[in-house]
């Protein structure tokens, strides 16, 4: 893992713009993430199953804990290889 | 708790097994661990001198780094916690009235110089000062995930120029700040066009990314430091749509100390120090400025140049003054000009002997510069080639006796460019009818001596807008 110091005039956050809203999510691929937080699960489930009618295929993904931001890895694996991204917060 | 690095109360000595002379102490180390208590801190192997609990692990270095230690053997007296005497590498007379025992090393040789401590390794040291929280650095840290390419992510994040650029991790800002005397947070400049403050740190993260040595860095911050003025007007020479961008002339000794390139393919790439200093200057632009091309860099077509443009003037290979002499500097000093310029178009004349006919048919070619049809209102450039500089150095022309003879080539009659004359719009205002003006106002043309021993082409370098209500040429002496 790398770390940089940051050649800007740090007025701007380091994350970058999120990605433009789909139109339409069907043919895309939707990344479901639990914050694992109890129930989560319950209602990622729920929602797998009607991105499913909508033609999206679903990759799940779940936070270590609730209590910590995602793990960086964690963020590059969804936005690598989902076109969008559901958080899922839950008690 | 105690802090990392403090040392034990009486004699401490620091050594490491690859030194010949803590070798040859081994049995002095022995003696006065036996005899006084000594304490030994070792490098790079705990079973040297041997293995024994007077005998610590110190090959991470934490002791070494906190305490200084240079060279080794360091001999210290610890007294109430703290420091109160050291010695360094091994001297019998030295060793003896420290521990006060007279006979101390009989039959080693009087004296042995130390060996350098590990902690000041040049490939090392820099990773302790992070690892120990002496780095210094004060900018933002920005982590990549680790399936993230490093260049890639740089990429992602728009700190490049369209080029890749080199990480600027804390390890390699530590040896670029190395190459500079000053401070890493004193304010170099104000960056236009957003007016960001820039610091020492700031200049020296975007020289690691464009790829500069550290001993370019005074190089990299006087460039800074020239571009951030009214007078270059660095937010005007962004915001035009016209081609330009800063080009950078060198003088003096630091050309040949960072070995920059003023031969053949002078204005062209090949060179680290030529290419990457301008480069880093730019990416300071964008990055720390803001300056984006399509944000605020508004260029039409933009040049290659804006890429990075640096010149080395070969002063050596020239019988006239230096471009920093008639800039006001004296010999010897080395200093860098930024002229906001186009960047270069050749100048063609394979057939000229004298100086006079080389010097009309140069000035035809400049009363074409930026377009024939405007007079003083844009400064331009010339890079003298040596085959042609050889025509004027055959015939005794002076710097000033060439800007003379130029100068009579560049009187326009403004009635030939009127606006509508030959059947072309663009033209002098008819209020400008009647008059001779020269093609450059006082001042506007530079002149530059650059480029390898054979080929009959020069250089023409068009400005841009020049006086108050643009850019005129800066000149910074390039200190330490």
């Amino acid at each position: 893992m790398t770390i940089v110091l940051d050649p800007t005039s740090e007025a701007a956050p380091v994350e970058r713009a999120r990605s433009p809203r789909p139109e339409s999510l069907a043919g895309l691929t939707v990344g479901l993430l639990n914050i694992s937080k109890p129930r989560g699960d319950v209602f990622l489930d729920q929602l797998e199953s009607r991105l499913g009618e909508l033609g999206a295929k679903v990759n799940r993904y779940a936070k270590p804990t609730f209590a910590k931001p995602a793990p960086v890895d964690l963020r590059h694996e969804i936005a690598a290889s989902c076109d969008a991204v559901i958080e899922a917060l839950a008690d | 708790m105690s802090q990392a690095g403090t040392l034990p109360n009486g004699l401490v000595a620091v050594v490491k097994r690859d030194c010949e002379t803590c070798a040859t102490v081994v049995p002095v180390l022995q003696s006065l661990a036996e005899s006084a208590g000594l304490v030994v801190y070792t490098q790079d192997d705990v079973a040297f001198p041997v293995a024994a609990d007077w005998v610590i692990d110190d090959t991470d270095l934490v002791v070494s780094w906190h305490n200084d230690i240079e060279t080794v053997p360091t001999l210290i007296r610890v007294e109430d916690g703290v420091e109160v005497e050291r010695i360094v590498g091994w001297s019998a007379e030295q060793w003896r009235a420290f521990t006060s025992q007279e006979s101390l090393g009989e039959g080693l040789p009087d004296f042995r110089p130390g060996c350098g401590s590990l902690s000041v390794d040049p490939t090392i040291a820099p990773g302790l000062a992070i690892a120990f929280g002496g780095s210094g650095l004060h900018a933002r840290r920005v982590e990549f995930a680790s399936l993230e390419d490093d260049v890639e992510a740089m990429f992602d994040r728009g700190w490049t120029d369209g080029l890749p650029v080199v990480p600027p991790t804390e390890e390699r800002v530590m040896r670029m700040l190395e190459g500079t005397t000053r401070d890493g947070t004193e304010v170099v400049a104000v960056v236009p066009p957003n007016l960001a403050e820039v610091t020492v740190e700031k200049v020296a993260i975007n020289a690691v990314m464009a790829g500069c040595k550290p001993e370019y860095l005074p190089v990299v911050l006087a460039c800074v430091e020239a571009i951030c003025t009214d007078e270059f007007n660095m937010h005007g020479v962004l915001a035009t749509t016209m081609a330009v961008g800063p080009v950078f002339v060198v003088n003096g000794p630091i050309r040949k100390k960072l070995e920059m390139n003023s031969g053949m393919n002078a204005l062209g790439h090949g060179t680290r120090a030529n290419s990457t200093i301008p480069r880093a200057v730019q990416l300071l632009v964008r990055n720390v400025g803001g300056g984006y091309p399509g944000g605020v860099d508004r260029s039409a077509q933009g040049n290659p140049g804006k890429i990075g443009l640096l010149i080395a003037e070969d002063e050596e290979g020239s019988p006239w003054t230096s471009y920093s002499q008639d800039n006001g500097f004296d010999e010897g000093v080395s200093t860098v000009t930024a002229f906001c310029s186009e960047g270069p178009h050749t100048f063609v004349d394979q057939i000229s002997r004298t100086p006079e006919s080389l010097t009309k048919h140069l000035a035809s070619m400049l009363r074409h510069s930026n377009t024939p049809r405007q007079v003083m209102g844009m400064d331009a450039m010339v890079v003298i080639s040596p085959e042609h500089m050889q025509r004027y150095a055959d015939a005794g022309w002076s710097k000033e006796r060439f800007r003379e003879e130029l100068d009579k080539h560049l009187a326009i009659e403004i009635d030939d460019i009127i606006r509508g004359v030959d059947g072309i719009d663009e033209g002098m205002p008819d209020a400008f009818a009647g008059a001779t003006l020269q093609k450059f106002r006082p001042g506007g043309l530079q002149i530059v001596h650059a480029g390898g021993p054979a080929g009959l082409f020069s250089s023409i370098l068009s400005g841009w807008l020049t006086g108050h209500m643009g850019s005129v040429p800066v000149t910074r002496e390039i200190t330490a």
